[in-house]
């Protein structure tokens, strides 16, 4: 019998820690997907963050290496730079990427570091029980925003792709959702693109996904990929808000 | 040759491959030299954007099995502080210099040895060491930064040079050594992309299983009992007969020498003890200095750090005293004599 769907190589055969109805299971799947489809899982330095993927280094086949709190695009640009020949990527949440570690997002951006980071957005700090994150939406109740987000108190969420786009050094900043086949097929494809830009030493590729935090939200998987395309597709518009390659180079 | 220079040199000659740095006085000489000499050795300079960036940047070179260094003073070595944490708990080999200035906050940038305690007691959370090497000239500078990578590697920890802005201003001749090439084998654990050929490499600190983590750090610490036994170093001067064993290290410790010479003129019998391993802190060397002696006198250039050790190597058997000067104020060898007369 002819097997029509398996497990990518470069995931691991090892059973996740995930929240039922989270989407980090779909993104590393797709991640695998690409390494297995560019033969470049062998090739290939991950680096996690610590927030909710910070087991990330049990999933996927590749080498990896944890680091600390916001701290992945830098430990991504010294395994780059030593090892240039390699494919590095960092893998991190909002509160990972655009809280504590927001100078090293933007510097690799700046220096045009050609790794890729995919970002888990997905408006919560999921690993520590779900406090406000720097992507909560304002009116969003979370543990330290009991009555929602007020923006006259905690100030206003940060649009990463739009930020990164604003940089030199960035040769994709693209913004995608798992909700429905078509997004995450979407997905896969701007996942691809980074890497290809990668090979091609053309910068930095950041891929932000919309995702969902069921358990922090306190929602059903259903609710929750509901919410997804409520609340958080139209604050956080999907699109490619900076692709090189394009014709006319950005959007 | 400048102190700082010669601290980059040496690296480069020791095979470091990989050096990122931030801007701080008084080491900035040692990022500028690298700038200019790594590109034509075909190894990396990155200016990163913080102290907390470089280190970080240090931690993934080294994860890959390079060598690789970061230079700072003492407010930049605080922020380096989580990432040298990291470096320990992941086992990974690095080298960290700290050209160590005046404290606390923002300080002052005139030299001191008020970071004793942080290099040796508590670079960061958790239950760690770091080996600590403290030169007290420009030829120990270019020794122990060769030394320093190659235990590293060895015990696949962290190495600090501990120095200060006088060293690290200074100028004198210097010989660079023949250096062996690195033979320690690295590709057991790094992660450098498998190839397809063995399993995924995973460089880490976390283990969410309390006796998992308690297993990991007792292993280390058996390594830290091997470097006790086996990996302290210091200078003995004229302790044979001496009845005052001086304890100090670093620049101080030149200016002790001079106290001692005119002390030893004036017919005083006083010796001194120069720790070059802060940590591990050579203990059998210091019991052994002072075996004659019916009092010590430790001097630094802080509140009084490294007299604790002191005090702990000979078991509170003998008094110790302490002089000190802090801030980035030197102490005169005047002022060291008269309080070795005072004793």
């Amino acid at each position: 019998m002819a097997t029509v769907f398996e497990r990518p190589h470069a995931l691991c055969d090892t059973p996740m820690h995930y929240c039922p109805g989270c989407t980090h299971g779909i993104v590393h799947r797709l991640l695998c997907e690409v390494l297995d489809e560019m033969g470049i899982e062998g090739e290939t330095i991950g680096v996690c963050p610590v927030g909710c993927s910070v087991f990330a280094y049990n999933y996927f086949n590749c080498d990896m290496i944890e680091a600390p709190h916001g701290r992945a695009p830098a430990v991504a640009t010294g395994v780059k730079r030593s090892n240039p020949d390699k494919y590095v990527f960092t893998y991190q949440g909002d509160g990972d990427l655009a809280a504590i570690g927001t100078a090293e997002t933007v510097h690799v951006g700046a220096r045009g570091e050609n790794i890729v980071v995919i970002f888990i957005n997905n408006t919560i700090y999921g690993m520590t029980g779900g406090q406000m994150a720097p992507t909560t939406i304002p009116g969003q109740v979370t543990q330290t925003t009991p009555f929602g987000r007020d923006t006259e108190l905690a100030g206003y969420p940060i649009r990463v792709c739009e930020m990164m786009a604003t940089l030199s050094g960035t040769a994709l900043a693209q913004r995608v959702a798992v909700d429905t086949v078509p997004h995450i097929r979407e997905t896969k494809k701007a996942i691809r693109k980074a890497f290809e830009n990668q090979k091609e030493k053309r910068g930095l590729s950041i891929v932000e996904v919309l995702s969902t935090c069921p358990t922090n939200w306190g929602m059903t998987p259903l609710e929750a990929i509901k919410r997804l395309q409520d609340e958080c597709i139209p604050y956080y518009p999907l699109g490619v808000y900076k692709d090189v390659t394009a014709e006319g180079g950005e959007k | 040759m400048k102190g700082n220079e010669a601290l980059a040199e040496a690296a480069i000659r020791a095979g470091c491959k990989c050096f990122f740095g931030y801007p701080i006085t008084p080491q900035t000489e040692l990022s500028a030299y690298m700038a200019k000499r790594m590109h034509k050795e075909g190894g990396v300079f990155l200016q990163a954007e913080s102290e907390i960036a470089a280190i970080n940047m240090v931690l993934g070179a080294a994860s890959t099995g390079v060598r690789a260094m970061t230079s700072s003073s003492s407010p930049g070595i605080s922020l380096k502080s989580e990432g040298i944490s990291y470096i320990a708990g992941s086992d990974v080999p690095a080298v960290i210099i700290n050209v160590q200035r005046g404290g606390p906050g923002l300080g002052g940038i005139q030299p001191s040895q008020a970071d004793y305690w942080q290099a040796t007691k508590a670079l960061g959370h958790g239950d760690f060491q770091l080996l600590v090497y403290a030169p007290c000239s420009v030829q120990e500078m270019v020794d122990m930064v060769v030394k320093a990578f190659d235990t590293a590697d060895k015990y696949r920890m962290p190495a600090m040079i501990l120095a200060d802005g006088l060293l690290g201003q200074m100028m004198e001749p210097v010989q660079f050594p023949e250096i062996k090439a690195n033979s320690i084998d690295k590709s057991s654990w790094a992660a450098n992309g498998h190839g397809n050929k063995r399993e995924h490499h995973i460089i880490n600190s976390l283990y969410i299983n309390a006796t998992d983590l308690e297993e990991q750090v007792i292993e280390r610490y058996k390594r830290y009992d091997i470097i006790k036994e086996t990996e302290t170093d210091a200078e003995l001067y004229l302790t044979e007969d001496a009845d005052i064993v001086v304890c100090a290290y670093g620049a101080t410790a030149r200016v002790v020498k001079s106290a001692v010479n005119t002390a030893r003129a004036e017919g005083v019998k006083v010796g001194m003890f120069r720790p070059k391993t802060l940590w591990p802190f050579p203990v059998k060397e210091l019991n052994q200095a002072s075996q004659k002696a019916s009092k010590l006198l430790c001097v630094e250039m802080s509140m009084g750090q490294m007299i604790d050790d002191v005090k702990l190597a000979i078991n509170c058997s003998k008094p110790v005293s302490f002089f000190g000067r802090t801030g980035g104020v030197i102490p005169t060898p005047d002022e060291v004599l008269e309080q070795i007369k005072s004793l």
